[in-house]
């Protein structure tokens, strides 16, 4: 199959991008529209509301402040790990993108008190539609922070194999496209952060 | 640099010729089954299309019956669909419900786009571009297969308690929301999507990135940027509907009120939801797709329909770049006219303005494709070959759809139209004689190169002539039928109305045009199969065509072309001046 199929670690020259990076893109771009879709409920069902909570009112503020802290250092160590294997530095990648999974995996955990929190007060989705949006939309987000982390986790596993197979322009360009993927997830957690827990 | 990438190449080309089938060793499983080969997963597309085609049609012609004989027993086979469903072979409204919900849903998602997208755009489009196969094989095939399993999901939902969805193909809400099979359509719904948004991701990747070398945008035939167009369409327009559906399953399974508004009452028990929802948001996200699904259901006919026309009339497009432009206009407009579908649902006419006007402006790029096409055979030296005739047929059939649609998008006419059979016998006629006879048209055309033999062309006429006649005695009549005021989705076809005596002989006419049509369709499935092992044993091109699959071999081996194609010219060069044939092959040096 690779023999058949051209541009996989190499660019195209009058595109100047791998297939992969191309692909990643677009699906970045249907998942804006996935989750625009759910802004835009967001906003259309609480102007059409009579009343609706405070974000605060309901939520943790300083938990989800603290998990907004995680998600954004996790960030940061991911573009560390792609950077760390530009330069071919493998034991550092596997550092960073080591603590990118971790890090994913405490954002989980947080949010599983959260969640555990809520239940415990039989708060769910049934209880009112701010509820019901507040689930919807953070289970989706965490469904993607668990893809996210089954990805950095592979690379973690597997970047070492790579490396003796001589395959190390096909891990940076793949680590790249793992980390537009985590950094979108992170975004998208950026915009629920303030509409569910400060407005 | 471009010496190495050329050098580059010329050694994959000479690798492709060294070992042109080394995967030949494969085992049944992995080369038919879980292949990852574009043009296997083109044609498993296509066939389990046509199946899915068929049994939507197969609940069509039992729906004709309630509504051309309302409350008389179904004969002969009335007893098959148990006493639940048909006591003593009558068809209850719950059953006509089902029918008409899965008729919808089964004929759009894993009919139609299926075969258009995954089956011609997955068999033809690597080939026209002369790549070896599409950018991410193993995607194609999870694919299809996330496609074939929300299509086992779908059937499956009859044989679950409480049956299939019954709320229509748009299963608005808050109906959809208290039906139970509502859940496995939803399930089926995410699968679906996202067998299309794997598609869209690796058809576009495709486009861009494999094409041959010399093939530069402007020189892809126009199937190929029909195609291009379409991948975009679902992929930024299929996941609002995803997002759509998965707050259905919340108001199903979890009991959250995003679509409920508080105070239903459900078989005259009160709905202990908490309401604050809006039905309405569940149309919007739903047209937001649905009328880029129209598109994604014509554009790939129109590209077939471009390849067939230019291939026999022995002369190039009219209007290549105007149709493709078009393409592109049409592609944007279509994510700014869905609340054309929406006029009564109170909204101000200032929003209503706005769609009609949109509606109004997408309409020209419409007629300017369908213009071009029919210039195109102006002057032409026409072969009036099977494919040919339904591509001929599809030029006034979808010309009728396109018209007819027109007063729906004008919020006033639309009053009087809306939900009514003028709206059924619109979009029909854009789909089912238009799409569809397209579809015929391709099948037709690129059978000889999926199967190194041709279609039996007697047959072919056998199937084509009764299929226009039994197509327009289908939903000629849905027209006047609508426009004496029946509704849509009535179970007896309006027979209890005042209006009901004035058309039961219009809808008889209709039913009986749907049964003769199934049988018209027979000439078609002998001629398939028959034609796979007894058809004329045809060469690489036997059309005589231009584009760059034909120089494949028939059909083509694993990694396509005996070596790397180079593309010299644009698609249509047929009949150019100063040659002696009347066509010169992409792949021809200037």
């Amino acid at each position: 199959m690779d023999a058949l199929i051209p541009y996989i670690t190499e660019p195209r020259e009058d595109t100047g991008v791998t297939n992969s990076k191309i692909c990643i893109w677009l699906f970045l771009a249907s998942e804006v529209m996935l989750f625009g879709a759910f802004f835009a409920t967001y906003i259309v069902l609480r102007m059409g509301s009579t009343s609706w909570p405070r974000g605060w009112e309901i939520q943790n503020v300083p938990l989800g402040a603290l998990n907004t802290v995680v998600l954004i250092t996790s960030s940061v160590t991911m573009v560390m790990a792609w950077a760390s294997l530009e330069r071919r530095d493998l034991a550092k990648f596997q550092r960073f993108i080591g603590t990118t999974v971790v890090l994913g995996g405490v954002f989980l955990v947080i949010k599983y008190f959260e969640y555990s929190a809520k239940f415990h007060h039989h708060l769910g989705p049934s209880t009112s539609t701010y509820l019901a949006i507040y689930f919807t939309m953070t289970g989706l987000h965490a469904l993607h922070i668990i893809f996210g982390m089954g990805t950095n986790g592979y690379f973690w596993v597997t970047g070492r194999s790579y490396w003796q197979a001589g395959d190390q322009l096909l891990l940076v360009n793949r680590v790249e496209n793992a980390g537009l993927f985590w950094h979108f997830v992170d975004i998208v957690w950026i915009f629920l952060f303030p509409i569910l827990y400060l407005m | 640099m471009v010496g190495q990438h050329q050098g580059g190449q010329t050694a994959k080309a000479a690798q492709h010729a060294a070992h042109p089938t080394h995967h030949e060793e494969l085992s049944f499983w992995s080369r038919y089954v879980f292949s990852t080969d574009h043009k296997v997963i083109g044609i498993q597309y296509t066939v389990t299309g046509l199946l899915f085609l068929f049994f939507g049609f197969c609940l069509m012609m039992l729906m004709r019956w309630q509504l051309a004989y309302p409350g008389e027993a179904i004969p002969l086979i009335g007893t098959w669909f148990g006493e639940a469903r048909a006591p003593g072979g009558v068809m209850l409204p719950e059953f006509y419900n089902e029918l008409g919900a899965m008729h919808g849903t089964i004929m759009v998602f894993l009919g139609v786009v299926p075969i258009g997208v995954g089956g011609f755009g997955n068999f033809v489009l690597p080939l026209q571009i002369g790549a070896a196969d599409m950018a991410f094989p193993r995607l194609n095939m999870f694919s299809y297969q996330f496609f074939l399993l929300g299509g086992l999901v779908m059937l499956a939902s009859f044989f679950i308690p409480g049956g299939a969805a019954q709320s229509g193909w748009t299963s608005y809400a808050p109906l959809a929301v208290i039906n139970p099979g509502q859940t496995a359509w939803g399930f089926g719904m995410v699968l679906i999507i996202t067998s299309s948004l794997l598609g869209a991701l690796n058809f576009i990747t495709t486009t861009i990135q494999l094409r041959a070398k010399g093939m530069s945008f402007w020189r892809f035939p126009f199937f190929v940027w029909a195609q291009f167009v379409t991948a975009f369409l679902l992929l930024l327009a299929f996941p609002p509907l995803e997002a759509a559906t998965v707050m259905q399953l919340m108001d199903r399974l979890a009991g959250s009120s995003f679509f409920l508004p508080a105070g239903l009452v459900v078989s005259g028990q009160p709905m202990l939801n908490t309401g604050g929802g809006n039905p309405l948001l569940w149309q919007h996200l739903f047209w937001f797709l649905a009328h880029p699904e129209v598109y994604v259901l014509i554009l790939p006919a129109l590209g077939i329909v471009a390849e067939v026309i230019a291939n026999n009339t022995r002369k190039p497009l009219w209007g290549y770049r105007a149709m493709v432009y078009s393409l592109f206009f049409l592609g944007f407009m279509s994510f700014i006219v869905w609340a054309h579908h929406m006029f009564i649902t109170g909204m101000g006419s200032a929003m209503a303005t706005f769609f009609q006007t949109t509606t109004m402006i997408i309409s020209i790029p419409s007629v300017v494709i369908l213009a071009s096409l029919l210039l195109s055979l102006w002057g032409g030296s026409i072969r009036f070959n099977t494919p040919m005739l339904f591509a001929l047929a599809f030029l006034p059939m979808f010309g009728i759809g396109g018209l007819t649609g027109l007063p729906l998008g004008l919020s006033t006419p639309d009053i009087h139209l809306h939900d009514t059979y003028y709206v059924i016998g619109h979009f029909h006629y854009v789909v089912a004689p238009g799409t569809i006879f397209a579809f015929f048209a391709g099948l037709y055309y690129w059978y000889p190169k999926a199967t190194g033999r041709r279609m039996n062309e007697t047959l072919g006429k056998l199937h084509f002539w009764p299929s226009l006649v039994f197509m327009n005695g289908i939903f000629l009549p849905m027209f006047w039928i609508g426009l004496a005021g029946v509704s849509r989705r009535l179970y007896d076809g309006g027979a209890t109305y005042g209006f009901g005596p004035q058309v039961t002989g219009m809808i008889s006419l209709s039913s009986w045009s749907a049964w003769l049509l199934a049988l018209g369709q027979i000439p078609f499935i002998v001629n398939f199969f028959w034609s796979l092992r007894h058809g004329e044993v045809v060469d690489r091109n036997p059309w005589q065509a231009t584009t760059v699959e034909w120089q494949a071999p028939s059909p083509p081996p694993h990694g396509n072309f005996d070596r790397a194609p180079v593309v010299y010219r644009g698609p249509y060069d047929y009949s150019p001046p100063g040659y002696a044939v009347d066509f010169v092959p992409q792949t021809q040096e200037a």
